[in-house]
């Protein structure tokens, strides 16, 4: 259809167009302007105040004692293991939970979903979560990391959804064939399901990748502390004294601290958050498209 | 659907319940070997701790467990009603989670038909990838951010000191905690909230609007009386999930961000729990306090869901 725009509603296209443009800059500068910090001389960026669009002098320094420090890198490496051992067994329980209540005919079936609502409404609280935690054995354990978060009920609804879209009648026909349970959700579900398994995959790698609370109540032991435990004593307790060798003793040495101080908290941000920002263009899509599968009710 | 469970119901019904409970049984033997780590893992996690709220009537010690310790009744209810910190942290509460709503609930809807209203496509693409991204920054980083952005030399200030505010660290102001709070989340959350929208925007069928159009309607006609009335089952739903969230204000992000000087605004109930129990291992009057918040929070959820039903039809279960 041919159809002329009024003047009054190009001018709202032309004010929208510069909102939506702000409110791009607001979400997007925070974070560019702490990678052109990292990126700065410490001594000016120490002197410098204000907006930054590029690089106050240039030097990796930054980054080069942040890859040097042993919490940093074991706290880099204990979030890789929780984030990989953690999606696995949450990918693992919540696939098989999720086959168990797609399939309606079981007898157990509304037993199964009163089970599963229950705790959407209801939860124990903080305190008799810990304190179940603790009668377990599992404080300062890795595994206080991983059991107690292994199932998202909002994501077994998501793969739910997704396993009841296979096809019935592929089901039957497999069983027909003599194939068991196990064979018709590794070997016919699953894969139809990629899609859907791979959003949520990633809802529990960034959950596991960003979370910080578990760990710093379960967690004693420093060699066991995820990156964001480590950063969360960079950026909100401001103890970056271990960063440094040796303490100060001349004004200069102390000078040079304060300097390196800041320069590290901006890198250690980039660290930690990088890695998402650089797939997350990627895999935006999918986790678009898990929101709208949360969404759908049935 | 319904008349294939009739059907089956009727030729099972002849045998006897435990008959046909063998026979579920050993028909979908691996679906139930297969819902065993399921059930294990909600004993354990999930009705266990419900169970364990008993110890709010209780004098809990580890020693004793929660079977041995002994029964108090109320006692933790009446200390925490009684105390300074009822009044405190309810009020922290109820203001950080109404203002909240207030202004966090129509932020991603006005984002979403911003958004829905532009016709350049790389352009839409572009504003949704980059207000989606600060969904997926940790909490621990954008608290870092905002103790950085607001402290008196940080970004802030110097933007502000450029119109004749004189620089302050905002975080020890006790009356600029809920503004930091509130609208750090709007600025995290408002992208990822409108996805919802957008999903339902898209669906809106645009026969609706072509014959709009040749009736000579405006663009502002057509968003009060198409757009916004085919939306407002989403709006609703939403409503009443976060009404049910209201007097729940997550600690993590309190924690990250209070300190000594800002509690008179920033102390809610469940920074408090997190307080007296975790680090004061004051583990029965802690659960008390967080079992007043939940039953709160529940009771909201289901009179949020009963008016809306009521004025609507539309509900939650």
């Amino acid at each position: 259809m041919v159809y002329k725009k009024s003047v009054s509603e190009k001018t709202f296209d032309v004010v929208n167009f510069i909102f939506l443009s702000i409110l791009v800059i607001v979400c997007a500068y925070p974070l560019y302007y702490v990678l052109m910090c990292s990126l700065s001389d410490p001594y000016q960026l120490m002197k410098h105040k204000g907006i930054l669009l590029k690089p106050l002098g240039f030097t990796l320094n930054g980054y080069k004692l942040v890859f040097k420090n042993p919490s940093i890198r074991t706290g880099f490496f204990n979030t890789l293991f929780y984030v990989t051992v953690g999606t696995f067994v949450n990918m693992l329980l919540t696939a098989m939970s999720a086959y168990v209540i797609s399939r309606k005919n079981l007898m157990w079936h509304k037993f199964l979903m009163i089970m599963i609502t229950i705790p959407m409404f209801f939860s124990g609280g903080l305190i008799p979560f810990y304190l179940q935690v603790q009668r377990l054995g599992l404080i300062n354990t890795r595994w206080a990391l991983i059991f107690p978060s292994a199932l998202s009920i909002w994501n077994l609804i998501i793969l739910r959804t997704a396993f009841n879209s296979v096809p019935e009648s592929l089901i039957e026909s497999a069983k027909l064939d003599g194939a068991n349970d196990f064979t018709i959700l590794f070997k016919i579900i699953i894969p139809l399901s990629k899609a859907t398994l791979a959003v949520i995959a990633l809802f529990y790698a960034v959950g596991h990748w960003n979370s910080w609370f578990n760990a710093m109540i379960f967690l004693r032991d420093r060699d066991k502390f995820p990156l964001q435990l480590i950063l969360r004593e960079i950026l909100i307790s401001n103890e970056t004294r271990e960063m440094m060798n040796n303490l100060p003793r001349t004004s200069a040495q102390f000078i040079q601290a304060e300097a390196y101080k800041t320069l590290i908290k901006y890198c250690t941000i980039i660290v930690s958050t990088l890695p998402i920002v650089c797939v997350y263009p990627f895999i935006q899509k999918y986790f678009v498209k898990g929101v709208m599968l949360g969404s759908t009710k049935e | 659907m319904n008349g294939v469970e009739i059907t089956k119901a009727v030729t099972v019904k002849e045998e006897s319940f435990s008959k046909r409970l063998k026979k579920d049984f050993s028909i979908n033997k691996y679906i139930y070997l297969m819902a065993l780590p399921m059930i294990i893992y909600f004993i354990l996690f999930s009705y266990i701790p419900m169970y364990g709220i008993i110890i709010a009537f209780k004098d809990f010690s580890p020693r004793l467990g929660i079977l041995g310790s002994k029964w108090v009744g109320f006692k933790h209810f009446y200390n925490f009603f009684k105390s300074i910190y009822f009044g405190r942290t309810f009020k922290n509460t109820a203001l950080i989670s109404i203002y909240s709503l207030l202004w966090g609930f129509p932020a991603p809807i006005i984002l979403a038909l911003l958004i829905n209203e532009v016709r350049i496509n790389k352009f839409k693409k572009a504003v949704q990838t980059i207000t989606y991204l600060p969904h997926f920054i940790s909490l621990v980083v954008i608290c870092g951010l905002i103790i950085d952005f607001t402290a008196t030399d940080g970004l802030l200030n110097v933007i502000l000191s450029k119109f004749g505010v004189t620089p302050v660290n905002w975080l020890t102001k006790p009356e600029w905690f809920r503004t930091i709070y509130i609208s750090s989340g709007i600025w995290q959350s408002m992208g990822w909230d409108s996805i919802i929208y957008l999903a339902a925007l898209t669906n809106i069928n645009p026969s609706l609007y072509e014959a709009a159009m040749i009736d000579g309607a405006s663009r502002w006609q057509q968003l009060i009386h198409i757009t916004l009335p085919s939306i407002a089952p989403t709006i609703v739903i939403m409503l009443i999930l976060n009404i049910g969230g209201l007097m729940s204000v997550g600690y993590e992000k309190i924690i990250l961000l209070y300190n000594p000087l800002t509690y008179t605004t920033s102390d809610v109930i469940s920074s408090y729990v997190y307080r007296k129990g975790i680090l004061g291992a004051n583990y029965s009057f802690s659960t008390a306090v967080g079992l007043i918040e939940s039953a709160i929070g529940f009771t909201l959820v289901y009179f949020a869901n009963k008016f809306s039903k009521k004025i609507s039809e539309i509900s939650l279960w």
